[in-house]
């Protein structure tokens, strides 16, 4: 059996697999299943709209470009930003993505390291379960810090100027320059440049704590909340 | 192997009718253009983390996809192909068969070229897919999958014809066969299409993992037991500890995916159990090592003489190096000092370049010519490539591995961020050296490649 074709192929080859797949990734699925994946408009909160209308605010021009007016009844144009935002987040998450952000930045806080100290509270498995995060986004180096708690921050604009050259605020950064974001000055982003930074301030959007780093009490959701 | 001492000479297939040489040399020349194109994507990743990006703000330029060109034209690119190549030659020795069909060989060959290139097309334009080592966007992986499937049912075909008891490396090589395929479809697919969160994260973490433990180890070690006893003239010191090292690897390997995620939100229970059960592949690990320094025993002279011997023991050395590492780095009180850090760059790079590349390297100085023949137009020029190599990537290695300590304290102090880039500046430039180091012996090792073809054809046509 241990040398013959049939134990090889039958036993090592398909078997030992199929447990590894059982046991590894089976079993959190399973474990899982309370959580059903949400949509990107699921994920689409009060935070991250306040953020994406600011956008629409800071850079009329390029948000209009980029995404059209919204209709004039305030209803109507409380979901076309629900709608709108969806949409750029789905396509910062392509740039990030694509641009390998991922693999200079981490997205999950570990409970070692004091790194609950650096960027707040441990990651948990509810914020992961949504389209965003499919495949996901845990990355395995940190050149940069982690982003998971990078959302309500850092204002647009010091997003807008720091991807378009990141020295400007970081010296000695070793981040690239991402100016194929922006059609030629950091206050011009385009589409791509809107919708990734609407990405990076999703991130931790969705917490009690939010944002973690600088004191911009009451945060918008409350706010919402409060009014609706 | 003993079945076929017992047929006479005579029966013997001609090795013109078993093995296509052409093909091989094929494999290799590509496998060495992709080896040029990744290290040219390591060395612009290189210079932007010490600041000297030579191209910045240009999109097609963009570090962070030459990055991921770079680690997936080594793994597809260069490793696949060196693999490929080399598989041609010993699965038709070892079985006395030649593979299925010499057509579909091309036509693989042909395939497997377009799916990286296209990989890298795709890359560049910014189509990555998002999961580590499988950033091949999706569109290509299914075309990538059938090709997969070629090569299994190619190469599958000689070895299931077979009776009887096989030889350790067909074990290796048809399990191989089997892994590459799964692996490829569950990493891909699973993870993109089927689940999100942590459980993509648990999946990711195997397709990382079975990536480099049921595709390129066991091809790995399928050509070490077919060539060690070969140059040594000798077989190997013990049969028990090759079984033990092939079951041992098919049951443990798979098991340790989640190792890669260690602290995050997959349940706690799961990465305790890969981490013994990383721990517990370290120990049948040791039993491979036994094995092959117990054939080496009262020769190990040849090590240094014979350079192939060389480049195959010097992987195995490293091979020790980087599994003591595994099982090491793999506890939860080291994974939280180094984990994010350089020290993983530095195991990386160790495991790819310092124990399979040298492995693939050392076949084509072996291979090479055997199939021109004529010896290598510059002899000298192979010991260059090789202490290039070995030194470089020793190099390489330390310093990461280095830098990695220094990152993960200052992030633990809790110390502003730019200052755990500044301490890695220093590192960063010493891996910039040691990769130009490496980057020049392989172009030096091309050219004597290629001046030792011409030199094949000048014989040729003289004799
Ligand atoms: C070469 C690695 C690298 C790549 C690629 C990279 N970054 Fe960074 N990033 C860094 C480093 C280092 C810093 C810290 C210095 C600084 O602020 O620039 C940083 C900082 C940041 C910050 C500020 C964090 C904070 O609040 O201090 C954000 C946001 C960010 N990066 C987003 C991105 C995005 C989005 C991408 C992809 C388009 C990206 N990074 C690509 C290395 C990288």
């Amino acid at each position: 059996m241990f040398e013959k074709k049939s134990g090889i192929l039958l036993i090592a080859g398909v078997g030992f697999f199929a447990f590894a797949f059982l046991s590894n990734a089976v079993i959190p699925i399973l474990m899982y299943r309370h959580l059903p994946e949400k949509t990107v408009k699921q994920v689409v909160n009060g935070n991250v709209r306040y953020q994406f209308e600011d956008l629409a605010q800071r850079y009329p021009a390029a948000f209009e470009k980029a995404y059209g007016q919204p209709p004039a009844d305030p209803q109507q144009a409380g979901e076309w930003y629900d709608e709108k935002c969806a949409e750029a987040l789905e396509v910062g998450r392509k740039v990030y993505i694509g641009e390998g952000c991922w693999h200079c930045h981490s997205q999950f806080v570990r409970p070692v390291s004091n790194e609950d100290r650096r960027w707040g509270p441990v990651s948990q498995s509810w914020e992961y379960q949504n389209r965003l995060q499919r495949p996901v986004m845990f990355g395995t180096r940190r050149v940069g810090p982690d982003l998971s708690r990078e959302g309500g921050r850092r204002s647009n604009d010091w997003h807008a100027v720091h991807f378009f050259k990141p020295d400007m605020l970081s010296p000695k950064s070793p981040m690239p320059q991402y100016p194929w974001l922006f059609d030629g000055t950091p206050d011009q982003p385009n589409t791509r440049g809107l919708a990734l930074m609407t990405y990076v301030q999703w991130l931790g959007s969705w917490l009690e704590s939010y944002p973690y780093y600088e004191d911009y009490a009451p945060t918008p959701i409350k706010n919402i909340v409060a009014t609706e | 192997m003993t079945s076929s001492l017992t047929v006479s000479d005579a029966e013997l297939p001609r090795h013109e009718d078993l093995v296509e040489e052409r093909l091989v040399l094929w494999y290799f020349v590509a496998a060495l253009t992709f080896m040029v194109i990744s290290m040219t994507a390591g060395v612009l990743m290189g210079l932007q983390l010490i600041r000297h990006n030579p191209l910045p703000a240009i999109e097609l330029f963009s570090p962070g996809r030459w990055r991921m060109v770079h680690t997936n034209a080594i793994a597809y690119g260069f490793i696949a192909n060196a693999f490929l190549g080399i598989m041609h030659w010993i699965i038709p020795r070892l079985t006395l068969r030649p593979v299925l069909s010499r057509p579909l060989s091309y036509v693989i060959f042909g395939a497997w070229q377009f799916v990286v290139l296209a990989t890298a097309v795709g890359i560049l334009l910014g189509e990555a897919q998002g999961v580590e080592w499988g950033e091949t966007p999706v569109w290509i992986d299914p075309l990538a999958l059938v090709g997969l499937l070629l090569v299994a049912i190619n190469f599958g075909a000689p070895i299931i014809q077979v009776r009887g008891p096989m030889y350790v490396t067909l074990w290796y090589y048809l399990a191989a066969l089997v892994w590459t395929f799964l692996t490829y479809a569950m990493g891909n697919f699973v993870p993109e299409y089927f689940v999100c969160g942590s459980s993509a994260g648990a999946v990711g973490g195997l397709f990382i993992h079975d990536l480099v433990g049921l595709f390129v180890t066991p091809l790995g070690w399928g050509m070490m037991y077919y060539f060690v006893p070969i140059l040594l003239k000798r077989p190997m010191w013990s049969h028990g500890l090759s079984l033990v090292g092939f079951w041992g690897l098919a049951f443990f390997y798979p098991l340790q995916g989640i190792h890669h995620f260690l602290y995050t939100p997959i349940p706690m229970f799961l990465q305790y159990g890969a981490v013994l059960s990383t721990i517990a592949l370290e120990l049948v690990v040791l039993t491979v090592i036994i094995n092959f320094v117990g054939t080496l025993r009262g020769t190990g002279g040849e090590v240094l003489r014979n350079l192939p011997l060389r480049y195959f023991y010097t992987g195995i050395a490293f091979y020790f190096l980087t599994c003591l590492q595994c099982a090491l780095q793999t506890t939860l009180t080291f994974q939280a000092l180094i984990h994010f850090t350089d020290w993983v760059v530095g195991h990386a790079h160790m495991v790819m370049f310092g124990v399979f590349s040298m492995w693939q390297l050392g076949a084509m100085t072996y291979l090479v010519p055997r199939i021109l023949k004529t010896d290598w137009y510059n002899p000298e020029w192979c010991e260059w490539h090789f202490w290039g190599s070995a030194g470089g990537l020793m190099l390489m290695s330390g310093d990461l591995i280095l830098c990695g300590l220094f990152q993960g304290w200052s992030w633990a102090a809790l110390q502003p961020w730019e200052s755990s880039v500044q301490v890695s500046i220093p590192f960063w430039s010493v891996r910039i050296v040691a990769g130009l180091v490496m980057f020049a012996v392989q172009l030096l090792f091309i050219y004597n490649f290629f001046k030792t073809w011409q030199k094949s054809r000048a014989v040729a046509a003289s004799v």
